[in-house]
């Protein structure tokens, strides 16, 4: 399934007014049109954990600077379409990026640094950190290395825009079809109650909160 | 008429995200950066046009980036854009300097209402920081425009325009006045020193953390919208009007980066220190010109 125009893909209330119309494949254009703009503007939220935090200084400044394919941090997850997660994620951290990745409007994407969040790395017997982060958020793509250079890095984000532009399948449409599948997967790890929580109306919190 | 307002916010839309692009690219390259493309700018309102947005505040929050757009917009077509012809002048006869200067700030008091509602702690400390800043910011920009309107015994921005033709440039007539100006006007730009609002690296976005996808596109619109208003603003009341688009691009084009290269070139001050200075040196400049107006013509 290729992403939405509106990036939501679930419901192709667009595409078929556009069908009704006789106009089917000038919404195919404009959706590859979106596509492209999209590959061309990554706004990068990034979350430094473990070793690879380090290797996005240089990424993003004079030295190998990433603006100039249109990739640019940002400094709040709302803004964000990617996601940097630069390392190992102990429990206590998988809990902080699950709720900053579910703030994150759609479509948005997570890249991964290093070995640690792919297999565990050197922790992969540790007591607090997650093996594979796969299992709790979908990756979309992941730079190996023990740390990966700011040519690794770049090198993803050249993927990533391949992917973007080609409409293939991105991690949050995963994320939305198996989100019980994530969400058991994460409360196995983190207990029972996780942020945010979906049942807490937070709006009324003084009238009980409950939705 | 209908058709005129439409082509201004284009021709606004257009020049002022090339301008934002050109402001990105040349940052980068006196950085040592090779830098985005110069239409950076609208890749980026593109994509975020076609964001989803799913986070909710009630209807204020999401009136607040419409107010701004309004203020934006209102600004652009009471200012007159070329010097000879009506062309793209359609309602400037309806409003003159004292409405302009009012709607300036109509998109910074939207900014707060909408910030207020969302409650996100950094914005509402960007708003706060913001509105400050323009305690200082107002203060040697009026005093400039109340200085011409004296001297052109005028508040009609076409009339001064009109002066300026036989009388000399303004610029050369009353230059403490439009130095006062340009340092207010690298505030409203947001540019350094006094990009104190959406400082990123202490209050994330200030004002904009809250807000995503679409209404950050329409931040960004009317924020290129205002740009371009703002710039023919200076250029109308010191540089004489542009009589052709060429002149009007030339013009701009030398105020905007003049202001990029006093931006990149200064630090970032705190918010006492900016109001502290903008309320004495380029007050003080502003008044002696001022002065020099009503004491010697």
């Amino acid at each position: 399934m290729e992403s939405g125009f509106y990036g939501s893909s679930t419901d192709g209330s667009l595409k078929c007014k556009f069908e009704e119309s006789g106009l089917a494949n000038t919404h195919d254009i404009m959706e590859k049109a979106v596509r492209w703009f999209r590959s061309r503007s990554i706004f990068v939220v990034a979350y430094g954990t473990g070793c690879g935090a380090i290797e996005m200084p240089p990424t993003f400044t004079s030295r190998y600077d990433a603006e100039r394919m249109g990739v640019v941090g940002v400094a709040t997850p709302r803004q964000a379409d990617l996601i940097i997660l630069s390392g190992y994620l102990a429990y206590k951290t998988l809990r902080r990026v699950i709720r900053t990745y579910e703030q994150m409007q759609k479509p948005r994407y997570i890249m991964t640094l290093g070995s640690c969040p792919i297999n565990g790395g050197m922790y992969w017997d540790s007591y607090n950190t997650i093996k594979k982060l796969d299992d709790y958020l979908p990756i979309d793509v992941s730079v190996t290395g023990c740390m990966p250079r700011p040519e690794a890095v770049i090198d993803g984000f050249v993927l990533l825009q391949e992917r973007i532009r080609n409409g293939e399948k991105a991690g949050w449409e995963k994320y939305d079809e198996n989100f019980e599948f994530y969400k058991e997967n994460q409360k196995r790890v983190l207990g029972g109650h996780i942020d945010p929580s979906y049942e807490t109306d937070w709006y009324n919190l003084k009238s009980g909160g409950k939705a | 008429m209908i058709f005129q307002i439409i082509l201004l916010i284009m021709l606004a839309y257009v020049v002022g995200f090339i301008y934002f692009g050109l402001y990105r690219n040349i940052t980068a390259r006196i950085q040592g950066r090779y830098g985005p493309t110069v239409y950076q700018s609208f890749y980026d309102s593109i994509k975020l046009f076609s964001k989803n947005n799913t986070v909710s505040y009630g209807w204020m929050f999401y009136l607040g980036p419409v107010i701004m757009a309004t203020g934006a917009v209102l600004t652009l077509v009471l200012v007159p854009v070329f010097s000879d012809s009506d062309f793209l002048r359609s309602v400037t006869s309806q409003g003159n300097l004292f409405v302009l200067l009012y709607l300036m700030v109509l998109g910074p008091l939207g900014n707060a209402l909408a910030v207020g509602t969302g409650g996100n702690p950094f914005g509402v400390m960007g708003v706060v920081r913001g509105l400050t800043r323009l305690i200082g910011l107002e203060l040697p920009f009026y005093i400039a425009v109340v200085g011409l309107i004296i001297a052109a015994n005028s508040s009609d921005i076409v009339h001064i325009i009109d002066l300026q033709k036989t009388a000399g440039l303004n610029i050369i007539n009353h230059p403490l006045l439009f130095i006062g100006a340009m340092i207010s006007m690298v505030g409203f730009f947001g540019a350094s020193p006094f990009d104190i609002p959406g400082a990123p690296q202490e209050v994330y976005s200030g004002p904009r953390t809250e807000f995503s996808g679409k209404f950050l596109a329409l931040l960004m619109s009317q924020g290129s919208l205002f740009a371009f208003a703002k710039l023919v603003l200076i250029v109308d009341l010191f540089l004489g009007g542009a009589d052709s688009l060429v002149m009007l691009v030339l013009k701009t084009f030398t105020i905007f980066v003049a202001i990029i290269f006093i931006g990149i070139v200064y630090g970032r001050y705190k918010v006492e220190q900016a109001v502290d200075f903008l309320m004495k040196l380029p007050t003080l400049i502003a008044v002696l010109g001022l002065a020099r107006i009503v004491w010697f013509g």
